[in-house]
């Protein structure tokens, strides 16, 4: 019989923690700052942000894990991991929210979104999108969803009078707190048909379930993996996201744009390939049709967006972020087919880096348009060339990224990764149906990449104003990771060739 | 020349557009600021493309010409270990002729362009754009990893798409969403058949494929592989029915864009069916073969007879459409002979696309200046009652476009000759297995394709080069057109010079390319080794 009492590892739980205590110092210096020194808090938070990815570098080794249960059974069946996939989800997470709050700094100064709140609601949100790759427990995934979600509906809705954002954040919260609903349900189920709430142990004991909880079991699974789907927005659960990410404050979609579909995939990886292995033949068939319906939902929504019409371009930025979820899901279908399904997810960790950092730079360049055109219109970035010439080659390279054709050359091997890893699963069909995809969305990165460069349609009247320094520090950061991945796509692809789990 | 220096000269070949073009978008350095920044950079482009063709024919001369069957002047190392990617370089007697021909034709599109920029935005951004493309199409024929091939194939498109959107003609915008589309529609299919081979291969690198000659692919491997990959080639080459894009592409880009397009683009297609198709999947390959040369003698047919319609009188034909349905006529001989499997057709076929890079890239010149002079080339505006009487008005001119159309029709002696015979002849006795009635048929409709090819280009220079004395019969739409048109300007001299010298020398003395490709193409045929 082992101690019961649990020692804590702090070292390994210091991503999450960290964040979440800048976070609450936020909170707390937000009462006895004077209104003029708040934007100090913008800052401090960038620096706990980068704190807090420099606390991943001791955990490199990927073999700590802390909250651990010893002597219920022959292994150890630990709550929080700090693995490589684990590492990997978390400099995600932390380097999206770094860009994010980079995003920030001006659009919070500039439509006068209440300071504190704002640092508070989205470090908060980070730190739970960084516990959740590490949780190896239903009950801490759960929470971790919770924590990352709960604040991001406040983000969401935080431009005080503005209908369309409250709108926004209510259509977002109806249907995630459906979500998280039926997660919990199906939670329970599993735990009333295993009596283990640990991942690992959950894969055990599902394989042998007393055949009068059979039923049970199967309906537990089947909702908790509703639950995620309806977090990654997968078909049919996608129809809130546009709304919300035009109604939300632009960085906020950006966030979530890349941190929340984050998390809803982390979620999934871990529940499908950690906890349900054995359910693989049901769940891998169904992602992989799920897969297919979001993609072309996406791509062909984002397709008939029309370029003249207001917010255009946050609109199109969100239809075809469903499209990329849709391939996010390519290679997490294929890992049910897969001998080893810890190896095959490594495609969707390595295209999750990729469009991370040129989702969010595309995102920044759409934050620095909208500076001077409030409606962001696609048609607004005519002649962005003549104006601001950097600005739009980055923009160019960020959409080519997307779309997967050079000079955006990560993004053309990540597809390849993602592509492999369905051929090598012998889903045929389903890179068939990318293939379509990746044809449909190339029309309209292109058409926006073409617009970028087009002469503008009226002389340009005043001299471009200045760009805010952060601003175009998260521009200039996004575009050298793309670039710097372009040039070394094994930086990131190597996820995809080493078991991560 | 040693090894590692030819090593050097390749990667050097490939890399120098790419940073030529990073720098064209800098601004010029004190001392070579010039007459003025647009003028500098042309003059940088000048540089750079010269540079380039300097270096390939050093690499020609340094390569070694008693083995062009053997993988020379090789780099190899490792990308992305990942997904097994490598940097893999490398010419032989199949790749070495294409290199050059590009390199050439870059620079004389350079050169070219420094004394008549098109139309269109500022030069730096054409300049950087044409090294781009030129570093692209140069890769294609030197990497030696079907994923790099992949890369550099795509790397092509977007620079053409904006050379095209941005320097065209009328219907540009339309024409260039053509051509990217349709290429990437083709491209995305083309990747699928090169993961397939990868995967099931297990290797991307095209020496080791080719070495296994298909030995470690199923039968329906092969079938799928070169069912995908060809529908991405035959897209590129054009291949009828798919070429729908190539007419308007070509006849809105700017001058140097089609003789871009045409000289070596295309070949990009074709080059891929013998460098990875035939090797790879030699089986899949076999079933094909004769729906390929279906379609390729279906379209040598379709696009003479699309010419005779253009160059009717009153059927407004455009001239540059017709060069550019000439293409589809000629690219069909190239897949006849690549479809017959044997060492003579490939040979010819190789053969047919050098002489048709030279060609046509003449051709497409001589219509660009044409249209500069009248200021279109609307082939009935030019010829008006008669004939546009170029003999009379600017013999030199009209001389080099006679030229040009007598070799594009294949008389003896000239380029366009051996390639096409040699297709046919190898269509004659097709490789074992394949129907040899069907591949007769398709040798005789190949034939009579030549015939039309024949009567439309003496169409052509009976309307354009002959005529009335040009007094009565002056076209009414040419506005500049009260004074006869300059004659050849000094720099189009000497951009078109060396064509017309190579397309002579290839036809009198074929042995020097062909002893280049036959080794290589025997090579390829018999598995690589």
């Amino acid at each position: 019989m082992g101690s019961l009492i649990q020692s804590v590892d702090w070292l390994a739980i210091a991503p999450p923690t960290v964040t979440a205590v800048v976070a609450l110092v936020v909170l707390v210096a937000d009462l006895f700052l004077p209104e003029g020194r708040k934007p100090l808090l913008g800052r401090l938070s960038v620096a706990g942000l980068l704190l807090a990815g420099l606390s991943l570098l001791p955990l490199l080794d990927g073999d700590r894990s802390t909250f651990c249960l010893t002597g219920v059974s022959d292994r150890d069946a630990c709550s929080y991991a700090a693995d490589h996939f684990t590492l990997v989800i978390q400099l995600l997470v932390l380097g999206g929210a770094l860009l994010t709050a980079l995003l920030s700094m001006s659009a919070v100064r500039d439509q006068r979104l209440p300071e504190g709140e704002f640092w508070f609601l989205l470090l908060s949100s980070a730190a739970g999108a960084a516990l959740l790759p590490a949780s190896r427990d239903l009950a801490t995934l759960v929470v971790a969803l919770e924590v990352a979600s709960l604040p991001a509906f406040a983000l969401v809705g935080l431009r005080r009078g503005e209908r369309r954002s409250s709108e926004a954040a209510l259509k977002f919260f109806l249907s995630s707190v459906t979500a998280t609903a039926v997660t919990l349900l199906g939670v329970s189920f599993v735990y009333a048909a295993t009596g283990t709430l640990h991942l690992t142990e959950i894969a055990e004991k599902l394989g042998h379930v007393d055949p009068r909880l059979g039923t049970l079991a199967q309906a537990g699974v089947a909702l908790t993996l509703v639950g995620f789907a309806f977090k990654t927005a997968a078909v049919p659960f996608h129809f809130w996201v546009p709304d919300t990410y035009v109604g939300a404050p632009l960085p906020v979609a950006a966030y979530l744009s890349v941190i929340g579909k984050a998390v809803g995939f982390t979620g999934l990886i871990l529940v499908t390939v950690v906890a349900f292995p054995s359910y693989a033949s049901v769940w891998a068939p169904a992602l992989a049709v799920l897969a297919a319906l979001t993609m072309t939902a996406g791509n062909v929504a984002a397709l008939r967006q029309r370029p003249e019409r207001a917010h255009s371009a946050v609109r199109l930025l969100a239809w075809s972020s469903v499209g990329q979820a849709g391939y996010l899901l390519v290679p997490i279908a294929a890992a049910g087919y897969a001998d080893d399904p810890a190896h095959a997810i490594g495609s969707t960790v390595a295209y999750a880096l990729m469009y991370a950092a040129v989702n969010l730079g595309a995102f920044a360049v759409a934050a620095l348009v909208a500076r001077t055109s409030p409606q962001n219109r696609i048609t607004d970035y005519r002649g962005l060339y003549a104006r601001r010439p950097l600005a739009a080659l980055a923009m160019g390279f960020f959409l080519l990224c997307l779309a997967g054709l050079p000079p955006g050359i990560i993004g053309l091997f990540a597809k390849v990764t993602v592509f492999t890893a369905a051929v090598d699963a012998g889903l045929g069909w389903l890179a068939i149906v990318m293939a379509l995809n990746v044809v449909i969305a190339l029309y309209y990165y292109l058409q926006w990449t073409a617009t970028l460069f087009r002469p503008a349609e009226e002389a340009e009247t005043a001299a471009p104003a200045r760009v805010p320094a952060p601003l175009s520090a998260a521009i200039a950061l996004a575009a050298v990771t793309g670039i710097a991945l372009s040039g070394a796509p094994q930086l990131v692809l190597r996820f995809a060739s080493q078991a991560l789990l | 020349m040693s090894h590692t220096a030819l090593q050097y000269l390749l990667a050097a070949i490939v890399v120098l557009p790419l940073v030529g073009a990073v720098a064209s978008l800098l601004p010029a350095p004190p001392g070579l600021k010039g007459k003025s920044p647009e003028q500098a950079v042309l003059r940088h482009g000048v540089t750079v493309t010269g540079a380039v063709l300097a270096l390939s024919i050093a690499l020609a001369a340094g390569f070694d010409h008693d083995s062009p069957a053997r993988m020379q002047a090789t780099t190899d190392i490792s990308w992305i270990p990942a997904l097994n990617i490598r940097i893999h370089l490398g010419v032989d007697g199949v790749s070495l002729p294409l290199l050059v021909l590009t390199a050439l034709l870059t620079f004389l599109c350079a050169l070219y362009s420094y004394f008549k920029m098109p139309a269109g935005p500022s030069p730096k951004a054409f300049v950087a754009l044409l090294l781009v493309l030129e570093s692209g199409t140069l890769a294609t024929f030197a990497v030696l990893d079907l994923m790099l091939f992949f890369l550099a194939f795509e790397m092509v498109l977007i620079p053409m798409y904006f050379l095209i959107a941005r320097w065209g003609g009328e219907g540009r915008e339309r024409a260039a969403w053509r051509f990217i589309l349709y290429t990437l529609l083709g491209s995305v299919v083309m990747l699928l058949g090169l993961l397939l081979v990868g995967i099931k291969g297990g290797t991307f690198d095209m020496v080791a494929l080719a070495t296994d000659n298909g030995s470690k692919l199923s039968h329906t491997t092969q079938l799928i592989a070169v069912l995908a990959i060809g529908t991405g080639l035959a897209v590129k080459a054009p291949m009828w029915p798919l070429h729908s894009w190539l007419p308007d592409a070509h006849t809105a880009a700017p001058t140097v864009g089609s003789v871009l397009l045409a000289g070596v683009l295309l070949k990009m297609g074709t080059y891929g069916f013998v460098r990875i198709v035939l090797p790879v999947a030699p089986d899949g390959a076999h079933t094909f073969a004769p729906y390929l040369a279906a379609f390729a003698a279906v379209g040598i047919i379709y696009g003479s007879l699309v010419c005779l319609n253009l160059a009717r009188k009153g059927a407004k034909g455009d001239l540059k459409r017709l060069i550019a349905y000439s293409s589809v006529g000629h690219m069909g001989f190239v897949l006849l002979g690549i479809a017959t499997l044997t060492p003579t057709g490939v040979n010819g076929a190789l053969f047919a696309n050098i002489a048709h890079g030279l060609i046509t890239g003449l051709l497409f010149f001589l219509v660009g200046a044409v249209k500069d002079r009248y200021g279109t080339s609307d082939l009935d505006a030019l010829s008006g009652r008669t004939g546009a009487a170029l003999y009379g008005k600017a013999p030199r001119l009209g001389g080099l476009l006679a030229f040009g159309a007598i070799a594009s029709l294949g008389l003896p002696g000239l380029a366009g000759f051996w390639g096409e015979m040699l297709a046919m002849f190898g269509a004659f006795r097709p490789a074992d297995g394949l129907s040899r009635p069907a591949f007769l048929t398709f040798m005789a409709l190949a034939g009579l394709g030549t015939l039309l090819t024949a009567a439309y280009m003496l169409v052509v220079v009976r309307r354009v080069c002959m005529g009335g004395d040009g007094g009565s019969t002056r076209p009414q739409t040419a506005g500049t057109a009260q004074d006869a048109p300059a004659d050849v300007r000094s720099y189009e001299f000497a951009a078109w010079t060396p064509l017309v010298a190579l397309t002579v020398l290839a036809g009198l003395w074929p042995a020097a390319l062909l002893g280049l490709t036959d080794p290589a193409v025997q090579q390829l045929l018999r598995g690589g080794n």
